[in-house]
């Protein structure tokens, strides 16, 4: 028998390694369930200028922010965006009271650090301080699904879609329009407007 | 040489049903969550289509193996009379078979009838007006609303649902994200709960006592820590505890539970938790109105005590992984004095 077919060992590894690999493949993302209990949210790792007296500090990262990769926690983000009411005046992202989250224009910054201290921080005209009311890692979820409305996560961690009216390129539906680099916006920052 | 094994065997035999049976008998461990113990008519009706399968079944299985083992006794006897004989003429077997198909036949049928009966009683309507309370089922608990024709009636609870015994109680249940089931064995069957979509059932207690439900439909990581209790009592009970529950919360009385009242509403707990009485109002997640009344935390997880609602206030994803309630570090103080305040909420 072996000997009329001296590959089917090699065959049969190859078939056994091919399984092994895809088996490993099998691991999209990772559910963390306790995060640390939530102290003091850390704040003033974000600078909204980048003059410094003498030489830079370093940037604080939050280990969370690896969200963006995580649909678990992009998942999450979505929940906890309707349950905290950011729908409120952001309305799902297309904005209302609030700007839209949708769009590529972002008036304090769309790297994860910026939207953390937006929720946490508050902003003038409207957005309400949440430090302290909702624990931290929360916050990054959701500032993960921001930027997901934004479209600035990886595609292959996205959420399904959701059943509320949203448009481009909230909605994983509908093909998306290639990133483009986020610009600063042109508009004065909020707290500057006389 | 033969007698040994036989022996052996009969005995082996004996002691197996003798497990069996005492397995069975071990069946009737939780009274308090059976439909072999039906507290009212619907599940009563449920009951006796059970044991009347079951019986019948019983007896279709004796019946089966009683054939059986005559037909192996008769070629047994055949073969030491006269060796190995010319089958019978077909007829006799030709009737043998067409009886079986027939009984089968019969039993099917009957089956089919009272299977539809049964189904047609459990869904029509309640024979008397009912008391109608909305069932919300969330990831991971119920949401309970006694629906009142004035407004001011309209209270809002979870976990629990209390209903008066001899009164039929509907259901209109509804979900707020994912499919659910409510079951509730020993006074009703399932019924999902659907998203987007209000369904109904109905129930009535005859007897009062405190029966467990359970979600009976997949709902993700904590699907099986999703139960609830309907505590079943006398009208007049019911009736106090209904008129007790439309009040708002007490106003803390001393200096701690104020203390406690403030970490409340200042804190975390208040972004997602309702307090009747108080500028808590939100939906998120269960009404703690009456929280230190009920028995169980955590959708019948844990056994209301001091001690498990600071365990699950402080670190819930231990005790339930993937509960929307996430973790609050508080001070000691502030935790002492805030469990002391949900404990005052009665």
């Amino acid at each position: 028998m072996t000997r009329q077919r001296p590959h089917a060992g090699i065959t049969l590894a190859l078939a056994a390694g091919a399984l092994a690999l895809t088996l490993a493949a099998c691991q999209r993302e990772e559910r963390r369930f306790r995060e640390a209990a939530p102290g003091a949210t850390p704040s003033g790792s974000v600078r909204l200028s980048v003059l410094q007296p003498g030489e830079r500090r370093p940037t604080a990262r939050h280990v969370a922010s690896g969200y963006d990769e995580n649909s678990y926690a992009l998942q999450e983000g979505q929940r906890l965006f309707n349950w905290y009411n950011c729908s409120g005046c952001h309305a799902n992202g297309g904005g209302g009271m609030g700007p839209p989250l949708i769009d590529d224009e972002w008036i304090y910054g769309s790297a994860p650090e910026n939207i953390y201290e937006t929720i946490v921080e508050g902003r003038p005209n409207g957005m309400p301080s949440w430090g302290g009311k909702i624990p931290s890692y929360q916050i990054w979820q959701i500032a993960a699904y921001v930027r997901y409305l934004g479209g600035l996560t990886p595609a292959i961690a996205n959420p399904s879609r959701s059943d509320h009216m949203m448009y481009q390129p909230g909605s994983t539906a509908l093909p998306r329009p290639v990133p483009t680099e986020p610009k600063q916006s042109f508009r004065p920052p909020a707290g500057e407007m006389p | 040489m033969r007698r040994g094994p036989t022996l052996r065997r009969r005995i082996a035999a004996g002691a197996a049903a003798l497990a069996v049976l005492a397995l069975l008998a071990a069946c009737r461990g939780a009274s308090d969550q059976s439909a072999l113990e039906a507290a009212g008519p619907q599940a009563g009706r449920v009951e006796r289509l059970w044991w009347f399968s079951f019986w019948t079944a019983t007896a279709v299985y004796v019946l089966t193996v009683a054939a059986l083992a005559w037909a192996a006794w008769r070629a047994r006897r055949r073969e030491r009379e006269g060796g190995a004989q010319p089958l019978e003429d077909d007829r006799g077997m030709t009737r043998g078979v067409v009886a079986g198909v027939a009984a089968t036949l019969a039993v099917l049928v009957v089956f089919f009838f009272y299977d539809l009966a049964v189904g047609s009683a459990l869904s029509g309507p309640p024979t008397r007006a009912p008391l109608t309370i909305e069932v919300t089922g969330h990831q991971w608990w119920w949401e309970v609303t006694y629906a009142d024709t004035s407004p001011h009636g309209r209270f809002t609870t979870a976990n629990e649902i209390h209903v008066p015994v001899g009164q039929p109680v509907l259901l209109r249940l509804a979900s707020r994200d994912v499919i659910h089931s409510i079951w509730v064995p020993n006074l009703a069957g399932k019924k999902d709960l659907t998203p987007g979509y209000t369904q109904t059932i109905w129930f009535q207690a005859d007897t009062p006592g405190v029966y467990r439900g359970q979600c009976a439909e997949f709902c993700g990581h904590q699907h099986a820590k999703m139960g609830l209790l309907v505590i079943a009592e006398p009208p007049a009970q019911f009736a106090a505890w209904a008129k007790h529950s439309q009040q708002p919360a007490p106003e803390p009385g001393d200096s701690v539970t104020r203390r406690g009242q403030e970490v409340f509403l200042t804190g975390s707990c208040a972004l997602c938790h309702a307090i009747e009485g108080t500028r808590a109002q939100s939906r998120a997640g269960p009404s703690l109105t009456g929280i230190g009344s009920r028995r169980t935390l955590g959708a019948g997880t844990l056994p209301n005590t001091r001690g498990n609602l600071a365990g699950w206030i402080v670190d819930p994803q231990r005790i339930k992984p993937g509960t929307h309630m996430p973790p609050n570090a508080l001070a000691p103080a502030d935790l002492d004095a805030l469990l002391t305040y949900l404990e005052s909420l009665k």
